[in-house]
């Protein structure tokens, strides 16, 4: 197994004719938060899925968890915990009942199985609810009670495909909270997401575009080294209008809140230039400067390159 | 195999059926339906067959005659008539069914000792209630003429034939439809709703996307299959209880043979069955295409096929050969068997043999479509 927990060279899944991962090559340390992102379909699902042994992958080889990927894909599923990307516990079975039947289906019994479940229960903030029918909890204990039930065997690799999405803000800051304690405790976590916020909690990023792995690293050192270029946030009293001036005069930018980014070669060269253009094009400039890229900028200008 | 696994999934799978009021209408309420809707539908008896009488004669001896085919219960007399063109007129627009049209001379015929003619007309339409139809007109009209001729008159013994043919018959004595429907029609139900029940179950995963989380788990094939089958098993035997209960008290079906050994062998069958409805299930991975398929692979065959409702012997040499992959088939066999002649396990070896097979075939295929992965 070596020293990484998971470790896949080429791995490529056709569908027909339609390839949706390509070449896919990366390694996971034991104890690290592995983000994973990329806009949707770009390929995240089907990795992680190939990666639990849920699908079988067209090339290439790897493993996870020291078994094989393709030889071996039970023994996986021994050693990993995995949070499909749809809600899929039993909506119609109560919080207790979901626990108990995930209990069995990883094997926890006895003594092992009341500590687990108290841990479920207490993590999802759902001790008082146990007898509560799932399908109507709200999505934030819905997605805790998903992950404590994936969980209950303490797996040391956990597998998350989009664990936050359509969770309020304040849901996914604890469940955040959660995975950093598992990963503290020496769990790995591969945790895939198209927020790009999340991408910042992560150890190390890779990012996927039409099935392929387009940059990795740390966060830091996707901002830095990787991104070539510089960001200029533009702060207009017409966004709107700033934006379609800029347009015309070959400038790209993005909208962010009220803000616009640009992003440019050489900041140096492109500030007075865009003055320029706005006081031309009579939007009123109320603010200008060069910024540290955030992890969306980076990617925005990474997939319109690739 | 681990035994906390199959538990966790048969506990779950009963949770499912007693929160879901549909299942439990499926499990519980469809096959007593069927059994009353089809236990009234199909009945071979015929009685009160609808006559038009054409009287000629009008003497005490043909009303006697007339007389005899109305006592008799399986005609009733609803238009007197001494128009001939009438017959055709009753029969074409189906007020009768039947036409006893007594001759002009009947009486004096008799009181010559000339054997008289008498015209009966049956509607043939129906062919199987004019056969029927048919042997009852004979067997009136037998009994008239003995009446005639007293048993033991020298002129009657020199009439009638030297053999005296006496039939019986056996398992059926009152040769009451409903006494080889009934088990039939049980096993012929059952039949469906095994694959039914089962057919839901597997597709239902898939289509709620709670599969994909079950097979990332470590649990193995066999025991997933396992377990969701011994609920609809539990199920299913209930339902043969229930509907041997009603068969013997509401349809008066007299259970000749041993209780236990329909029990057992209704399990063996109920294996098969709901083995099949896995397999579906996990072919189909829809739940609509899956009970379409469970009801017409089922149903069909086991109604037309199962000897259920035609004779297996009548049928062409090839449709014969095919009966032999019909589950059913053997189970109509085996329930009528138990039901009628109180059949023993060492009788219905053969059937319970290839009952066994079909069933470890299936829940064998079951186990080995079933993949856990996602494509």
């Amino acid at each position: 197994m070596g020293e990484y927990s998971v470790s896949v060279e080429k791995l490529r899944r056709d569908f027909g004719e339609f390839v949706a991962v390509d070449d896919v090559t990366l390694s996971v340390r034991p104890g690290e938060i592995f983000g994973f992102l990329g806009p949707n379909g770009a390929g995240k699902s089907t990795t992680i899925r190939m990666l639990c042994g849920l699908l079988a992958p067209t090339g290439g080889s790897g493993t996870v968890g020291g078994h094989d990927i393709i030889k071996e894909p039970e023994e996986i599923k021994k050693t990993i915990g995995y949070m499909s990307q749809k809600f899929s516990l039993y909506d119609d079975l109560t919080v207790a009942e979901n626990i108990d039947f995930f209990s069995g289906m990883y094997g926890v019994t006895g003594k092992k199985k009341r500590e687990r479940t108290g841990w479920v229960l207490e993590m999802a903030g759902l001790a008082a609810r146990r007898t509560t029918v799932t399908g109507t909890l709200p999505g934030g204990f819905k997605q805790r009670l998903a992950l404590g039930c994936a969980i209950l065997h303490e797996p040391r690799i956990i597998f998350l495909d989009e664990p936050t999405s359509g969770v309020d803000p304040v849901s996914r800051r604890n469940f955040w909270d959660l995975i950093y304690g598992m990963s503290g405790a020496g769990t790995t976590v591969f945790v895939t997401t198209h927020y790009m916020d999340e991408a910042e909690y992560c150890n190390r990023l890779a990012l996927i575009y039409r099935g392929r792995i387009i940059a990795r690293g740390t966060p830091g050192e996707l901002k830095g080294e990787q991104m070539k270029k510089a960001v200029i946030e533009i702060r207009a009293d017409d966004t709107v209008k700033a934006m379609e001036t800029l347009d015309e005069r070959g400038i790209e930018t993005a909208v962010f809140g009220n803000l616009l980014h640009a992003t440019v070669d050489d900041a140096g060269e492109s500030i007075p230039e865009i003055e320029k253009a706005l006081r031309q094009g009579g939007v009123d400039l109320t603010g200008i400067r060069k910024i540290v890229p955030s992890l969306e900028d980076v990617f925005v200008t990474l997939i319109e390159e690739a | 195999m681990r035994l906390v696994r199959v538990k966790a999934i048969v506990a779950k799978e009963f949770i499912h059926i007693r929160r879901d009021p549909l299942s439990l209408a499926m499990a519980f309420l469809m096959p007593v339906m069927l059994l009353f809707i089809f236990g009234y539908a199909i009945t071979l008896d015929v009685r009160d067959l609808r006559t038009v009488v054409h009287d000629l004669d009008g003497s005490y001896m043909s009303r006697e005659l007339v007389r005899g085919f109305s006592e008799s219960g399986y005609f009733t007399v609803v238009e007197t008539t001494r128009v001939e063109s009438e017959i055709e007129r009753s029969l074409e627009s189906g007020r009768a069914m039947v036409a006893i049209s007594v001759p002009e001379g009947f009486s004096r015929d008799i009181k010559r000792g000339v054997t008289p003619t008498l015209q009966v007309v049956v509607d043939g339409s129906d062919s199987n209630t004019a056969s029927i139809a048919l042997g009852y007109v004979s067997g009136v009209t037998e009994r008239f003429s003995q009446r005639l001729s007293p048993v033991g008159g020298r002129g009657a013994g020199e009439r009638k034939s030297t053999v005296d043919l006496r039939t019986r018959v056996w398992y059926n004595p009152e040769l009451k439809s409903s006494n080889f429907i009934i088990p039939g029609l049980i096993a012929v139900i059952m039949a469906v709703i095994a694959a039914l029940l089962t057919s839901l179950t597997i597709a239902r995963e898939w289509e709620r996307g709670t599969m994909e989380q079950l097979i990332s788990t470590p649990v193995k094939k066999a025991e997933l299959i396992t377990g969701k089958l011994i609920p609809y098993f539990v199920i299913g035997l209930v339902d043969v209880v229930v509907s041997v209960v009603i068969g013997v008290w509401f349809f008066a079906v007299p259970l000749e043979g041993s209780a236990v050994l329909l029990l057992a062998l209704s399990s063996v069958f109920l294996f098969g069955g709901l083995s099949l409805g896995l397999l579906i299930s996990i072919v189909a991975k829809t739940q609509i295409v899956a009970s379409q398929i469970a009801m017409v692979s089922t149903f069909l065959p086991a109604f037309l096929l199962s000897g259920f409702m035609y004779a297996v012997e009548n049928m062409p040499v090839p449709i014969r050969i095919g009966t032999y992959l019909v589950p059913a088939r053997y189970f109509v066999t085996i329930l009528k068997g138990i039901f009628l002649k109180g059949s023993t396990l060492g009788v219905l070896a053969l059937e319970t043999a290839l009952l066994t097979a079909f069933g470890a075939v299936v829940f064998a295929l079951a186990i080995r479509s079933f993949k856990k992965k996602v494509f």
